[in-house]
């Protein structure tokens, strides 16, 4: 009943689940095979010279000792430095990543915009032409793998019409956002299929609640009925769903920002576990699977909002 | 509005038949009519469609062929155009369901359902809408109203989510309440609540009441008529009184011989056998004949006409004057 405590208390909970996260990101980056000297000074190097660097790196103290300086300093905001381009491993994410979470944002306004209306006309049209055209439409965008999505827009739109850029992030929010269409309309095209038949689903559903023929056996408009009784209820489901797919989005972007040549996070992931910069793998997991919490957070208010029989 | 002649009927259902794809004809051949202030019970067994004719009479019914005619103060519904059938309903004629749960919109407050009707047939402002909600919710007995309007359906008890049901329905002054089985999800203290509140509100509004029912109990006590449907077809229509005390078709003789009665400790109720029939075509002979104990060839050679019995009484029964006289209570 009372609302504020438990967002409170949802908050709290978020808390261990970082430090659980911080524990299975230290772990798994050091399960990696190979080490971060033998990448930085080849096969070749003398032993002299990979104890020297090993020394340096703090690579040579107990794992427990190293997870503590990790743990420690991530708390306090403090990631390190890069082993592989030797500048503060802060900078190196503050600097990717406005860039992972334009892509993002964009990704889901375009998949929304797409899909809202077109669920309602496939709804209203269940089983008609329209819904037909609409659902075969999405199949297409939803079968097709990411990589090919974005070569044949990368194809068509920008070597061969010459509307957008064919990769790149630009200079200034006007640049970035041109620059950023093509990778976005490409992670949103598989995004909006899946909102698109979920929200399709949840109409049609509604649609046929007993609460929707009371109201109608009240004599509310359509437009009320709509608005109020359905969109609002089948919103419930698909903003569960959105949600969920935002947090995949922020860290699956890998593909299209290499496709796209996008200097965004998913890029500087690939390239840090290359060259085992544990730092940076550390903190970029950590700052990611923080942001998909919060995204969920976000989720869950919004449906508590959305549904009050939901305790938050 | 000029005021009505004491004979026009508020609503009148004339050979009323609603078939749902391909070919189950759930109802056939139906014909009754309501006066203002008439309490009118219609009563059935699961699948007689006796709730489909409720829904059929607001065109709320979904993928359903709906054919004869629902006559609201001589408009034809079926025919009526979007505009007009809105304001019709919830004003002319308003409905109250079965299970309350399901028919308020869970994610909105109550007395959002109750504004929204408000809204929709008056030009009442915003602070008299709240008002009027208020004082709706008084009338339906629930205490605290005020404070009551931000409560959601899940909030409230079983018995108040119906009361506030009732409150809905009533929000715009409808001249016809239809309540389909309105009593069935609640506990029996409560039933007798709810019932009491009906015709509570009957009286007080001088409101026309349509009871859709499967419980010949709750119809001895509210109603003043009753029409008996058995698959989708009028069995026989008359006053409640009459009809009980001597029923004139062998379905309704059967339904009342299925029941406890008063004072009859130790007799034993007799259930009918068989099953309702199975939906389909239309039956070219009376649907009852296979459990019926007074059936003769004749019943099952053709569909047994509808004929007035006695003064303001209809019986479809080949067999309507073998029957015996129920015991006086």
């Amino acid at each position: 009943m009372n609302r504020a405590g438990a967002i409170v208390g949802r908050i709290a909970q978020i808390i261990p689940t970082f430090f659980l996260i911080g524990v299975v990101v230290f772990v798994l980056a050091r399960l990696l095979p190979g080490d971060a000297v033998s990448a930085m000074l080849g096969d070749r190097a003398t032993d002299e010279a990979v104890r020297r660097i090993t020394h340096q790196l703090g690579l040579d103290r107990s794992m427990v000792a190293q997870f503590l300086t990790f743990i420690g300093q991530a708390a306090q905001g403090h990631f390190g430095q890069s082993l592989a381009f030797r500048v503060p491993v802060a900078s190196l994410i503050s600097e990717r990543l406005p860039v992972t979470l334009l892509l993002t944002l964009m990704a889901t306004l375009i998949a929304m915009c797409m899909a809202l209306p077109l669920a309602f006309v496939a709804a209203m049209n269940a089983n008609r032409w329209p819904d037909i055209l609409i659902r075969a439409v999405f199949q297409v965008g939803l079968s097709s793998p990411v990589f090919y999505v974005g070569l044949v827009l990368l194809t068509v739109f920008a070597a061969g019409l010459r509307l957008f850029p064919v990769g790149g992030y630009g200079e200034g929010l006007p640049a970035h956002l041109y620059h950023l269409f093509l990778p976005a309309l490409t992670l949103a095209l598989s995004f909006s299929a899946v909102i698109m038949r979920t929200l399709r689903g949840s109409i049609l559903a509604v649609l046929r609640a007993e609460f929707v023929d009371f109201a109608r056996a009240k004599g509310l408009s359509a437009r009320v009925i709509l608005l109020r009784h359905v969109l609002r209820s089948a919103a419930i489901t698909t903003v569960t769903l959105v949600g969920l797919h935002i947090g995949s989005l922020l860290g699956g972007a890998v593909i299209t920002e290499s496709v796209f040549a996008v200097p965004g996070v998913g890029r500087l992931m690939v390239d840090s576990i290359f060259s085992r910069d544990y730092p940076v793998i550390q903190a970029l997991t950590l700052v990611l699977a923080v942001l998909v919490s919060l995204t969920f957070l976000a989720t869950d208010l919004l449906h508590g909002w959305l549904d009050p029989r939901a305790g938050v | 509005m000029t005021p009505l002649l004491p004979m026009t009927p508020l609503l009148e259902v004339r050979d009323l038949a609603i078939t749902f794809a391909p070919a189950a004809r759930v109802v056939d051949g139906v014909d009754f009519r309501i006066m203002p202030g008439e309490v009118l019970g219609l009563v059935g067994e699961s699948g007689s469609g006796k709730s489909v004719t409720l829904r059929a009479l607001l065109r709320l019914l979904h993928g359903a062929r709906v054919e004869g005619h629902v006559l609201w103060k001589g408009r034809d519904v079926l025919a009526m155009p979007d505009a007009e059938l809105r304001a019709m309903r919830g004003r002319g004629m308003a409905a109250v369901f079965q299970e309350p749960t399901a028919a308020l919109n869970p994610v909105l407050p109550i007395g959002l359902q109750i504004d929204e009707s408000l809204a929709a047939h008056t030009d009442l402002s915003g602070a008299a809408r709240r008002r009027r909600a208020i004082e709706l919710l008084g009338e339906v007995g629930i205490a605290d109203a005020a404070r009551r309007l931000g409560a959601y359906p899940h909030e409230l008890s079983g018995g108040q989510r119906q009361r506030a049901m009732i409150a809905i329905a009533l929000a715009a002054g409808p001249e016809l309440l239809l309540a389909d089985e309105p009593t069935t999800a609640l506990d029996v203290t409560i039933q007798d609540q709810i019932l009491a509140l009906l015709l509570r509100l009957v009286a007080d509004r001088h409101m026309g009441l349509l009871l859709v029912t499967h419980d010949l109990g709750v119809v001895a006590e509210t109603c003043d008529r009753m029409v008996v449907l058995y698959a989708g077809r009028v069995a026989e229509a008359g006053s409640v009184a009459d009809l009980l005390r001597q029923p004139r078709h062998a379905y309704t003789d059967a339904l009342l011989r299925s029941m406890p009665g008063e004072g009859e400790a130790r007799t034993r109720l007799s259930p009918i056998p068989g099953m309702a029939p199975k939906l389909g075509r239309p039956l070219d002979a009376c649907a009852f004949v296979p459990r019926c104990s007074y059936a003769s060839p004749e019943c099952s050679a053709h569909r047994p006409p509808m004929v007035a019995v006695e003064p303001r009484r209809l019986s479809a029964c080949i067999a309507w004057n073998r029957l015996p006289a129920r015991v006086a209570a």
